[in-house]
């Protein structure tokens, strides 16, 4: 247990430097892109404005400088202002956009495992029968199809030719839960690939332990199947299916973005990709590091997972 | 499968009968995989297609036929119709494939001069150089990536480079996808080194390099080659996506993800104009998947 805590300790402190490197790299390649903040606002800005807006945001001082501002603010927790959004706090703008995302990703997060993991169960169950072989077809669509190519096809299908669903924007209408219908193919969108994923694991792993001595000595000893199923079978096969959980967790804050713009939903993707067209410098830095940040966490969370469920492998 | 029997035969010199009938079970194995034989019949007919291109497709991807209209459905002209400039949108189709399949392949290429020689060196150089390196790829892994071909996109947008926005979509994504690659390479090497016939080549006298070029690359070839296999449909789909948003290979070149937008914005009016690219690209990734699944079936030791 101590093991354990010394280990997690000193990969949340690596935490430190990776955030650091993330941050000069977004730092410098963001003032590489060509232009700036203030010509892409619709109205073009004369020279003398652009010099002025400039001083006030201390874009005219050296790039370094810049840095250690930035840098000091953040520490602080001040990720400074949006340049593009009137009076709106980074901050703020990426609270916002983190509460529709996380809403979007734990339905999809449900739906993914939902889907997947029943799928992949019942797949392995009935192995080489039609259930077995549709659940594998599933699987294989669902893996290799693109997200913002499935989202559109629905779109085309439910949103166009039937017309049965909304296709665009995402109202919150009960604090952070949007429209019940408008949130239906973006869930089902981002959750294919991960209840694709799941759902190969867990027939794998179902397979697997259905295999195993101990699953036959519970027969042999005339337990009922269902308790075989539950005691045996059950807590055995999660363990390769929990230690995927969290790359695929990560994969739904990260990859949401495409899916946000599809379906116009104003999560904090649609606003990483809006704040680069726009030069949003306090943006784009922001949503890069917060990404970052969960890439680091939940890659932790995997190899927690892998020495809690299998005590052999060493942290 | 040339390009396997090929490595076999360059590299394994000593037990050259063995090698052979390992390589040759593989091959076997795959041969007799009815999806990836079905993959690679597909992908087979898409690189035929974009390589002869010009030939086969009946229209200029780029010219507007504007006595025929915009959105128009599919005639004896225009098989697939015309998209929303009056273009062919059977040509830009056959055009897509280029794009695709280029930024696919030629991605994972260069992904592989960036991982080979900083995964070898890793597990080859000692302990100083094997922290250094793994630690930068641990920074680097943590940068979300398609933020970071975004950026990448827009700061390589004004530089001239061979190739245009195809070159720097390809620089893009190998930038940001080397690492997991440079880490297998690094694990495979590890495990290779403490093997029996690595050490009978260093008692005999090989060097560092001889070792590791000779008798440790071609060795690690295998799971090498199944993971850029998979990286070539994430590629396409990285392309696409970033084509769809607006970021990545500048119009009016024709991409399968350029399409897509495109025809997303008359999706109301006409909805075929973007299934054509979606199903497109889908079925070139679940080709290059299967090819992927079907190699490591063929290639994993466990199987043997």
């Amino acid at each position: 247990m101590l093991a354990m805590m010394a280990f997690v300790l000193r990969r949340l402190l690596w935490l430190a430097p990776v955030l650091f490197f993330v941050a000069v790299v977004t730092f410098l390649l963001m003032h590489a892109v060509p232009g700036g903040p203030w010509d892409s606002s619709g109205r073009p800005v004369s020279s003398t404005l652009e010099r002025q807006l400039d001083a006030k945001y201390g874009l005219d001082e050296p790039l370094w400088r810049q840095f250690l501002t930035f840098s000091g603010n953040a520490i602080q927790g001040d990720l400074g202002i949006s340049f593009q959004l009137q009076g709106r706090s980074v901050s703020g703008i990426i609270v916002d956009g983190l509460g529709v995302t996380a809403v979007l990703g734990l339905f999809a997060l449900v739906f993914a495992v939902v889907v997947g993991v029943s799928l992949g169960v019942l797949a392995a169950l009935k192995q080489n029968t039609l259930v077995d072989y549709l659940s594998v077809t599933f699987a294989t669509l669902g893996a290799s199809t693109p997200s913002f190519v499935l989202g559109i096809l629905l779109i085309v299908v439910f949103g166009v030719q039937l017309g049965w669903l909304p296709v665009f924007g995402w109202e919150q209408k009960w604090w952070l839960l949007p429209d019940p219908r408008q949130a239906i193919l973006p869930t089902i969108t981002l959750g294919m690939l991960p209840a694709a994923y799941l759902a190969r694991v867990t027939r794998a792993a179902v397979v697997e332990v259905l295999q195993q001595d101990y699953v036959r000595t519970a027969e042999a000893k005339g337990l009922r199947e269902r308790s075989i199923l539950m005691r045996h079978v059950a807590r055995n096969a999660s363990i390769p299916i929990l230690t995927v959980a969290g790359p695929l967790a990560a994969s739904l804050v990260t990859g949401s973005f495409i899916v946000e713009t599809v379906f116009g939903i104003p999560g904090i993707g649609k606003q990483f990709v809006t704040s680069v067209f726009q030069r949003d410098y306090g943006v784009i830095m922001g949503v890069t590091l917060f990404y970052a940040a969960v890439i680091v966490v939940a890659n932790l969370m995997v190899d927690m997972m892998y020495s809690v469920v299998d005590p052999r492998i060493r942290t | 499968m040339a390009g396997i029997t090929q490595t076999a035969r360059a590299g394994w010199l000593e037990p050259a009968e063995e090698a052979r009938s390992l390589w040759r079970q593989a091959l076997r194995r795959m041969l007799r995989n009815r999806l990836a034989m079905l993959g690679l019949i597909v992908v087979a007919s898409l690189v035929l297609v974009a390589v002869f291109a010009d030939v086969v497709a009946p229209h200029d991807p780029n010219a507007q036929d504007c006595a025929t209209g915009a959105l128009r459905g599919p005639s004896a002209e225009h098989l697939l119709g015309t998209d929303g400039t009056c273009r062919d949108v059977l040509s830009r189709l056959i055009h897509g494939a280029r794009v695709s399949l280029s930024v696919g392949i030629l991605s994972q290429v260069a992904i592989l001069f960036i991982a080979l020689p900083i995964g070898a060196a890793a597990a080859m150089g000692g302990r100083l150089v094997d922290n250094l390196l793994m630690r930068f790829t641990d920074l680097t892994y943590a940068f979300p990536d398609l933020l970071a071909i975004i950026l990448l996109r827009q700061v390589l947008e004004d530089v001239e480079v061979p190739g245009g926005s195809l070159m720097v979509i390809i620089l893009a994504i190998s930038l940001v996808g080397w690492v997991t690659v440079a880490r297998l390479v690094r694990g495979q090497m590890l495990s290779l080194k403490e093997r029996e016939y690595v050490a009978a080549a260093r008692a005999v006298g090989a060097g560092g390099t001889r070792v590791t070029l000779v008798h440790m690359l071609p060795n690690s070839m295998g799971p090498l080659i199944v993971v850029l296999t998979f990286g070539v449909p994430l590629a396409i789909f990285a392309e696409s996506a970033l084509s769809f948003i607006g970021v990545g290979i500048a119009p009016p070149t024709a991409t399968w993800g350029g399409m897509v937008d495109s025809g997303y914005r008359a999706v109301f009016a006409t909805p075929m104009l973007v299934v054509y690219p979606a199903v497109a690209i889908a079925v070139t990734m679940m080709a290059f998947t299967f090819i992927g699944d079907g190699l490591r079936d063929a290639l994993d030791p466990r199987t043997r």
